[in-house]
């Protein structure tokens, strides 16, 4: 379906010393879940959003599908791109059903259409359409406006999903069901995807691949096994063997079981 | 007191065509301070002075451009009008949250969209509170009006004070503060119903 590549990408922001990202290349291939994974301030965000054009890049191309997105309009790239962030940003005055529906609307989806994919995208989220579609945002937990936030991001069948730290701000146990959810749905729908994370853990339950990042340069593009094995540089063997390996070693392999039951 | 319904309509008139003409200019220059970080600052100024201005000082200012009458009242009624509706309409854009607007990018709605279906519903609410400060003074300012010959309760409660009419001056008082208590929950139940639902 897609894919989405960087070549040489480099963001600066206008007044900065020095580049938010600075020439970073690789390929997220199609259907691949791709993680960035670098801490805070490392550029990761930046990177992400060259992707739907809210970021202008200094040098460089993303291409989605070979296309330079540069040479798209902007509007529509986004509206073909599924964009999800920490804080949610549901629109508080439109029900579930309202917010899902943004992206479908958008792009003129008849009102049948549109009603039975929110339905749709509920019931895939786990959540009850009839209890669900016509609450407003306030009355949501943290973990159900994420979910929500998911469904909007995917309801027009994006070519690729963006995802910026999605279940950072909801807890611990929240966000294990989250991840879980995230795998069977990307696995289900083949959506290429880029996955924002600045935790270890997170990344290595997600990621068929991982991409980690410092100071906007990328340190080493892996999967989640060789990283462990071969790691590239210092900066990532002190990363990956932080904490605590046997734990991740366990949830690569739920992972590799999960994505396996799903397809 | 067939002439008192009589300024009671003056007044309404006076205050109602000021908080119009306040509206059509307060409500773009509130979008202007919100939206251009570069102009933000001057326009604020411009508002925070007109706030501080004496009504009465606004009315005898412009009698000498714009003379005695009903049309030079309104004009300074919505100068003091507009302030407030562009301080409001200033704080309810800049506190539409920042991940709603980022998002809305991110989906691919155009600036206009952006605008019309996300900002204007959300900022909704805290606009509509600066109308109604604008309502209550408008309506009490305007009995300011009969100073320079336009009119409403002013004349009233001027004639009550001349005649040593206490009760007179009482009643157009009161008359004037429950007109301006009418707008102010006329508006707040008209911003429920038009403020959309969270
Ligand atoms: N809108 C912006 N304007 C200026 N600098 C920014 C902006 N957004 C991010 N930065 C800077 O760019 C760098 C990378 O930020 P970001 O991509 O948000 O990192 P991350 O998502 O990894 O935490 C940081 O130094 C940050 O301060
Ligand atoms: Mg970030």
């Amino acid at each position: 379906m897609s894919s989405i590549t960087f070549d040489g990408v480099t963001v600066r922001y206008p007044g900065a010393e020095s580049d938010a990202v600075e020439n970073v290349s690789f390929e997220c291939d199609d259907g691949e879940l791709v993680v960035l994974l670098g801490p805070s301030g490392c550029g990761k965000s930046t990177l992400l959003r060259t992707v739907n054009r809210l970021v202008p890049l200094a040098a460089g191309r993303v291409r989605i599908d070979g296309n330079d997105v540069n040479a798209l309009d902007a509007v529509e790239l986004r509206r073909s791109v599924g964009y999800v962030i920490q804080a949610v940003g549901l629109f508080a005055h439109m029900t579930v059903a309202q917010n899902v529906a943004v992206v479908p609307s958008l792009r003129g989806w008849s009102r049948d259409e549109t009603a039975r994919r929110v339905d749709e995208l509920l019931r895939m989220i786990g959540l009850d359409p009839a209890a669900y579609r016509d609450r407003r945002p306030s009355r949501l937990s943290g973990g159900e406006a994420q979910r929500v936030g998911v469904a909007r991001a995917i309801a027009a069948r994006p070519r690729a999903l963006l995802m910026d730290e999605p279940f950072g701000a909801v807890d611990a146990i929240v966000r294990t069901a989250l991840q879980r959810e995230l795998v069977r749905i990307v696995a289900e729908l083949h959506t290429t995807t880029l996955f924002v994370t600045h935790d270890m853990d997170e990344a290595f339950r997600l990621a068929d691949r991982i991409v980690v990042m410092r100071s906007g340069r990328v340190e080493q593009v892996a999967r989640p096994q060789e990283l462990f094995e071969r790691p590239a540089t210092e900066y990532v063997r002190d990363l990956v063997h932080a904490g605590d390996d046997v734990y991740r070693r366990y949830f690569m392999r739920g992972r590799a079981l999960l994505r396996g039951l799903a397809e | 007191m067939a002439e008192l319904w009589a300024h009671v309509a003056q007044h309404l008139t006076l205050a109602g065509a000021a908080l119009a003409l306040a509206l059509l200019a307060g409500l773009p220059l509130g979008v202007l301070a919100a939206e251009s970080a570069g102009l933000r600052g001057g326009v604020l100024a411009l508002a925070g002075v007109g706030r501080t201005l004496p009504s009465l000082a606004v009315l005898m200012l412009l009698l000498p451009w714009l003379g005695v009458g009903m049309a030079p009242a309104i004009v300074a009624l919505a100068l003091l009008a507009i302030p407030p509706i562009v301080i409001s309409v200033d704080l309810a854009i800049r506190g539409v949250p920042a991940a709603a607007l980022d998002a809305a990018a991110g989906m691919g709605m155009t600036p206009l969209q952006r605008f019309a279906r996300v900002v204007v519903p959300l900022a909704l609410p805290v606009s509509f509170s600066g109308l109604r400060t604008a309502a209550t003074e408008t309506i009490a300012s305007a009995t300011l009006a009969t100073f320079i010959g336009a009119g409403g309760l002013g004349d009233e409660i001027v004639r009550g004070l001349q005649t040593d009419d206490a009760a007179l001056l009482f009643a157009a008082a009161a008359v004037v503060a429950a007109l301006a208590l009418g707008a102010d929950l006329a508006l707040g139940a008209a911003g429920r119903i038009v403020a959309p639902r969270t």
